[in-house]
């Protein structure tokens, strides 16, 4: 395996090998997967735009509105307090997360650790955990009746800890999600790091680098690729953000309005306001932001690592 | 021992995993220290979680969250959990093995046909195949769900188990990973050799690239699984009729039923359905750890 040295993707790397003569068999292999991607991907997304150009009446059913619906998002309040919401979540947690991803892959790799495995393992270990589990659970924990909250709050006799009130309640979203996946993005940067030529180290060794020189200068480097790929899923990720939410407004009704985040508002929109092409134009909305963001990350990445 | 090892070790081609065993190393006490309450953090909720479905519903409220209440109650909670409402649970259970065999199951045969078909043979629209496929992966998969709910709803789709496994059977992260390892790990010579043998395209694949390719498809393969496993929007939307929901929906519907005003509390079986919800995705992540290990290593060269 050609370790850190192949320049980007695969697809650079097809062109020039040997390979059998451009036929079909190619594609027979491909086809299967293709025929089903078409119809679960590319049919809902061409449908949602052709949705979004319509809307429902009482009167005379749907009709084309051209590009009311864009224009009505663009100054929904509801939809941009949302999408501020989840702005200022992903600002927050995606970094604090991918740091302490980062710290964990770093301190498991340096081999400085008794009981490696154990370690790995352990951390990777809520992200086996379904998200409505992870949820139920730290909703548990955070109530007063019989969480750990509540057990703290007896303790102290006060009442500082009160994660489900409305001033707490988007940092224990935050720490759900981080919870849940703290571990599998440190498990990413710690695969990346093991592809690191051990030749490396040695060099570095012989010119008499430390331990923590080595990870300014050899490790963190060669991590950027997976830093890239990880900020880019975590903001994906962010922007979505639904179950949780979702499922705590069963706890707390009060808190978390039906329009908390962009998707629970699309999906209130459509599942029980009937707003069926208006939350089709929402999620387009959405879904193009989100596109913007990931691609100016990868873009900044690149050029970072062009520098 | 450093001399010895690495000559070994550069022959590896494979992830080198033990790359470190050349390097003399001293464990630091005070990074494990350190390092125990990143470990404090991750385990203490799963802790609570497996302490707490010991207690009865009074046992909850009127117990300490991380120790056990005075009885101790798990085999009678689960067997509550598993006759409640004529054993739903149980069909939940089974509703979700289904879903993962038919959904996660069909996600990794197409990954693993496509990965290879992309990674070994050159054909016409490849290269569109690609930006499509990897610019999908950016495309959040909730924007996708009110639309596909409006038109499986138009097919006559929702509310049948077609409506949870034909979108699972999409993994476009799983085919990028398949590509990348059969790349990787299937050598051109030797699919050109079995050809001069007269082998045909299909038994090829089937005989000599697949086995090549396993790790790359256990990693495929447990993602998909816990993916479907841990499904939780898709179904919402799709279904509503009770027998058919997973694991996912049926606990979060326990859960609703047991806050609202004037319900039977029904938290000691929400959480101990938790538990066994989580048991069976925890087990396979621990018995199959080499082989998604050393897959998440070679998806990750390039990644």
């Amino acid at each position: 395996m050609s370790v850190a040295a192949a320049p980007p993707p695969a697809l650079a790397e097809t062109a020039p090998r040997r390979r059998t003569q451009r036929s079909f068999t190619g594609l027979f292999f491909t086809a299967p997967f293709l025929a089903v991607f078409a119809f679960v991907f590319v049919t809902p997304v061409l449908y949602a735009l052709y949705l979004s150009f319509f809307r429902d009446r009482l009167v005379g059913g749907r009709s084309f509105v051209g590009v009311e619906n864009y224009v009505q998002v663009f100054g929904d309040a509801k939809f941009w307090e949302g999408a501020g919401r989840v702005g200022l979540f992903l600002a927050v947690q995606v970094p604090v997360m991918l740091a302490l991803a980062l710290v964990a892959a770093l301190a498991i790799d340096s081999a400085r650790l008794y009981g490696t495995g154990f370690f790995r393992i352990a951390i990777f270990l809520p992200y086996a955990v379904p998200g409505v589990v992870a949820v139920l659970m730290w909703g548990f924990m955070y109530g007063d009746r019989f969480g750990l909250a509540g057990n703290i709050n007896d303790l102290l006799g006060s009442q500082v800890l009160a994660p489900l009130t409305p001033q707490w309640i988007l940092l224990a979203i935050g720490n759900i999600v981080t919870w849940q996946f703290v571990g599998y993005n440190m498990l990413i940067f710690y695969s990346s790091l093991k592809t690191i030529p051990t030749e490396l180290y040695e060099a570095a060794a012989i010119d008499g680098a430390g331990p923590l020189r080595i990870v300014r200068a050899i490790k963190i480097p060669a991590l950027r690729g997976a830093i890239v790929i990880a900020t880019i899923f975590s903001i994906i990720g962010s922007m979505q953000l639904f179950n949780e939410p979702n499922i705590l407004r069963t706890i707390v009704p009060n808190v978390i309005s039906t329009f908390y985040t962009p998707n629970m508002y699309a999906y209130n929109l459509s599942f029980v306001g009937q707003q069926v092409t208006y939350a089709a134009t929402v999620a387009i909305v959405m879904g193009v932001i989100t596109g913007v963001i990931a691609y100016v990350v990868q873009l900044r990445g690149q050029r970072e690592a062009t520098r | 021992m450093t001399a010895t090892t690495t000559p070994r070790l550069r022959r590896a081609a494979a992830p080198r995993l033990d790359t470190r065993a050349d390097r003399p190393v001293r464990r630091s006490p005070g990074l494990t220290i350190a390092m125990t309450l990143f470990l404090v953090y991750s385990l203490v909720p799963l802790a609570w979680l497996v302490i707490n479905a010991t207690k009865t519903q009074p046992g909850l409220l009127d117990s300490f969250g991380l120790w056990f209440a005075d009885d101790f109650a798990l085999v009678d909670n689960v067997r509550q959990v598993l006759t409640y409402n004529d054993g739903i649970f149980v069909r939940w259970f089974a509703n979700t093995l289904l879903y993962v065999v038919l959904g996660a199951g069909g996600a990794t045969v197409l990954a693993t046909f496509a990965g290879y078909g992309l990674a070994k043979f050159d054909f016409p629209g490849k290269r569109a195949v690609f930006a499509v496929v990897l610019g999908s992966i950016a495309i959040p998969g909730t924007a996708l769900a009110v639309p596909t709910f409006l038109m499986f709803s138009e097919l006559g789709l929702t509310n049948t188990i077609w409506a949870i496994i034909i979108p699972s059977l999409i993994s476009p992260f799983g085919l990028y990973l398949v590509w990348i390892f059969a790349q990787d790990s299937v050598p051109t010579e030797v699919l050109e050799a079995a050809r001069v043998d007269g082998a045909s395209e299909l038994r090829t694949f089937l005989t000599i690239a697949l086995r090549m390719m396993v790790p790359g498809i256990v990693t495929v393969l447990l993602f998909a699984v816990v993916a479907t496993w841990n499904n939780y929007f898709l179904p919402l939307i799709m279904l509503n009729d009770p027998a058919l929901f997973p694991l996912t929906i049926g606990l979060q519907n326990w859960n609703a039923q047991a806050v609202g005003v004037g319900s039977t509390p029904i938290f000691h079986l929400v959480i101990t359905g938790s538990v066994l919800t989580i048991l069976p995705i925890v087990v396979a992540f621990l018995l199959l750890q080499r082989y998604w290990q050393s897959g998440l290593t070679a998806g990750s060269v390039k990644a």
